[in-house]
């Protein structure tokens, strides 16, 4: 693996663009993310969002752009990248036929997480996400929020450097959401872990997130702390920052018929 | 190796799992080995062709084999539908190392459907020669299901959903049973019936295991193992180049 350890940035993209046939998801954005940091993008439904993750965890190939993820390019030297971080996809992706142990094990082995820590790791991780009691359940018989930290705990079994979370909240209750929130900050400080997350709740943005960028339509729009948003704005919220922006507010993108059937299908299918 | 053995061992604890599932697979190659067995054993005897459900079982052996292995693979289609796809592809792992798992997951639990038929044949009357030869029986069992659960795995990566399957039921799987002797004899076939079911790779897994059971056949057991292994092999490289090329 190669890695630079003196280069503070662990994700550079540049000029990153995706194009599907003639509609463009995500058109030329450029960004870095420090290492340790807490990063959210933030925009409705159909921004780019999960777009420009799948490029950065080398699951869609880029039309354009240069990506750096821990010093390997993920278009390129996919394995290395993999190894360096763990992801929370935005729809379910685990197999609710095993066990959440199960669950975690087939993690461990196809991450290499090498057999002496492994039952420590898994271990000290299900307790953390307090699924321990829980762990030769069957994951159908979990609730969302169950689900939802079962995820959380293994996209951290291999220890990776940076962890991408796709929308990871959404449909989850408050308590939930600020519980997931606290266990992730407490590890991204404990072992300089990056984290990078979307979301359209502005709260979870501006509480969680040390730099936000917004993106809209496929472009970066603004990007910086929620300070700098609402000073950039003359604003004095992130919401009123993000409605002088992008002359929206993030609900009003919502109500388009089909993304909402698609966040209720996901919430149901959570549940 | 790890990430084949726990790919593997996910497919066989799911498989012993839906309990219903296996007891369910079973109606159908016992309805098989009832209905035509002692429906059609006097024709067949009066023709002079000798006991029918010595000839069918072998055959319905296979029948539940290469069901039991296409549906293996094609499960592949759930894994992306209900997300669990993504884990796996995020893996920093070979792609033709989590197909080979999935493959030889599926061909286990299909040749083990086939064992549980064949033990339910040897209570409807079925009688095989020679118990050494078991092995070469069980030799050409995994080779079919392997086979068949890379055909299977192969399809699931090029369709997206489900509704394509009642297609492949109908114009693939169907006809593959059907024109592989499993069973009528393929002797003085028209023309037309003989060359397709030459071209019919189960032909060979059929004929094969029938020599093994009962001691005849028709190309010869090296000829089966050799058109089988060759096919099987083709199949594992379709399967995995066309897996490679799925994008989550």
């Amino acid at each position: 693996m190669v890695s630079n350890l003196t280069d503070t940035n662990i994700i550079s993209v540049s000029g990153l663009t995706k194009k599907f046939k003639d509609f463009v998801a995500v058109d030329n954005i450029s960004f870095d993310v420090r290492r340790g940091e807490i990063f959210a993008f933030l925009g409705p439904n159909g921004a780019g969002k999960s777009t420009t993750i799948k490029m950065l965890t080398t699951l869609l190939q880029p039309t354009r752009g240069k990506v750096m993820i821990n010093g390997s390019d993920p278009a390129k030297n996919k394995d290395a990248v993999r190894m360096s971080f763990g992801i929370v996809f935005q729809d379910p992706s685990l197999d609710s036929d095993l066990t959440a142990l199960e669950n975690m094990q087939y993690h461990a082995v196809l991450f290499k997480v090498p057999k002496e820590i492994r039952k420590r790791r898994v271990e000290e991780l299900l307790r953390f996400v307090e699924l321990w009691d829980r762990k030769n359940d069957m994951v159908k018989t979990f609730s969302g929020g169950m689900k939802r930290r079962l995820e959380v705990a293994r996209g951290l079994l291999h220890q990776p450097r940076i962890m991408f979370l796709d929308v990871p909240t959404l449909g989850l209750d408050p308590q939930t959401r600020s519980h997931i929130w606290s266990y992730l900050k407490g590890i991204s400080q404990k072992e300089d872990m990056t984290v990078f997350f979307t979301t359209h709740y502005m709260e979870e943005a501006e509480k969680v997130a040390q730099r936000i960028a917004i993106i809209d339509h496929g472009k970066i729009v603004a990007m910086g702390s929620a300070n700098d948003l609402e000073k950039q704005t003359n604003t004095n919220s992130l919401e009123e920052a993000f409605i002088a922006i992008t002359g929206n507010t993030i609900r009003e993108e919502q109500v388009n018929g089909t993304d909402l059937m698609r966040s209720m299908i996901r919430m149901w299918r959570r549940h | 190796m790890s990430t084949i053995y726990i790919l593997w061992l996910r497919q066989i604890k799911k498989y012993f799992r839906a309990k219903s599932r296996i007891i369910g697979a079973l109606g159908q190659p016992l309805l098989f080995l009832l209905v035509f067995g002692f429906g059609f054993g006097s024709i067949y005897q009066q023709a002079g062709q000798g006991n029918y459900i010595q000839f069918l079982a072998p055959g319905v052996i296979m029948m539940s084999v290469l069901f039991t292995a296409v549906f293996s693979g094609i499960d592949l289609i759930w894994d992306r539908q209900f997300g669990f796809l993504k884990e796996t592809m995020v893996a920093p792992v070979p792609r033709w190392q989590i197909m080979l798992g999935k493959a030889v997951g599926g061909a286990t639990v299909a040749s083990f459907q086939g064992v549980i038929v064949f033990i339910l044949s040897l209570f409807v009357g079925f009688k095989f020669h020679d118990p050494l030869m078991l092995l070469a029986a069980a030799l050409f069992i995994f080779l079919v299901a392997l086979l068949f659960t890379s055909v299977g795995i192969a399809i699931a990566s090029m369709i997206e959903d489900m509704q394509g399957f009642q297609l492949i039921m109908n114009f693939l799987v169907m006809p593959i049973f059907f024109l592989s002797g499993a069973l009528f004899p393929l002797k003085n076939l028209p023309a037309a019936l003989d060359v397709i079911t030459r071209i019919d790779p189960l032909t060979y897994g059929v004929d094969g295991l029938r020599e093994a059971l009962i001691g005849s056949g028709n190309f010869g057991m090296g000829v089966d193992l050799i058109v089988i292994i060759v096919v099987a092999v083709i199949f594992l490289g379709a399967g995995s180049y066309l897996f490679e090329r799925i994008q989550a």
